[in-house]
């Protein structure tokens, strides 16, 4: 998240507009961007109705036994095709903004 | 006065930092983070310090609570070696196969949710309203656990 806001300007100025899902309701996504200072889009998935059908369902992993999303990023153009994802095979490693950024160089 | 031997005590507490250093502190720069050298630097000289300092208990001289007290300390350090191995290396791949999850080119699945001012927002929307004043290229939907 933090490197996708300190990106944010060059993500935009390709075109490219970031959304953050995650179960956390409306109310906590708001603390953490307050508190973070993130100004792109965050949505809130506790229905699991995007994240199901995502395939990234990882059950009973909320602290308070709840299912949660596991970490990934897609990379979807204005057709609603993917054109690149990444699922890490290691909770710790996520996308690099350069990965991001040279994925969106296929998009028209 | 006995002199402390203070290699195996440096060597515990560089262990512990070794681990704890990881989730709090490297994993917040990607060369640090995607493999953890770092932390594996810190315990090699770790693991140095305390062979020394285990050398120096047994030396000919040293008090029997040395010799005790040095396997006690390098059994800890072996512990939080143990813990950085199965965070970093064995837990952290405890995820979902998602085998199911939209391959590229296959066109992702339509949602609406809410935002954080509560307002539902369409797939479809945020790939068409405009981006400083331009047509969005596309979306980069970043999924994460969610803080709980």
């Amino acid at each position: 998240m933090r490197s996708i806001q300190k990106n944010l300007a060059r993500f935009n100025e390709v075109g490219i507009r970031p959304v953050a899902v995650s179960v956390d309701s409306p109310e906590d996504s708001r603390d953490l961007c307050q508190k973070a200072g993130y100004t792109f889009t965050f949505l809130s998935d506790p229905n699991l109705v995007a994240i199901r059908p995502f395939d990234l369902v990882h059950a009973g992993q909320g602290i308070k036994g709840h299912d949660i999303a596991r970490p990934a990023e897609f990379l979807i153009d204005k057709t609603g095709t993917v054109r690149w994802r990444m699922l890490t095979e290691n909770f710790w490693v996520r996308a690099r903004p350069e990965q991001v950024l040279e994925a969106a160089k296929v998009l028209q | 006065m006995k002199r402390i031997n203070w290699s195996i005590w440096l060597g515990l507490i560089v262990s512990i930092f070794a681990f704890l250093s990881y989730p709090i502190l490297f994993v917040n720069w990607e060369t640090t983070r995607d493999f953890p050298w770092a932390n594996i630097v810190l315990f090699v000289i770790a693991f140095a310090l305390l062979l020394i300092g285990i050398r120096r208990a047994f030396a000919p001289g040293r008090r029997l609570l040395s010799k005790i007290v040095a396997p006690i300390v390098a059994t800890i350090s072996l512990l939080a070696l143990g813990l950085f191995i199965l965070t970093a290396f064995v837990a952290a791949r405890w995820l979902p196969a998602s085998a199911n999850a939209p391959q590229v080119n296959q066109q992702a699945p339509q949602f609406t949710l809410k935002d954080t001012n509560n307002k539902e927002v369409a797939l479809t929307e945020l790939l068409s309203q405009p981006l400083n004043g331009n047509p969005p290229k596309g979306v980069l939907l970043v999924f994460y656990r969610g803080y709980w």
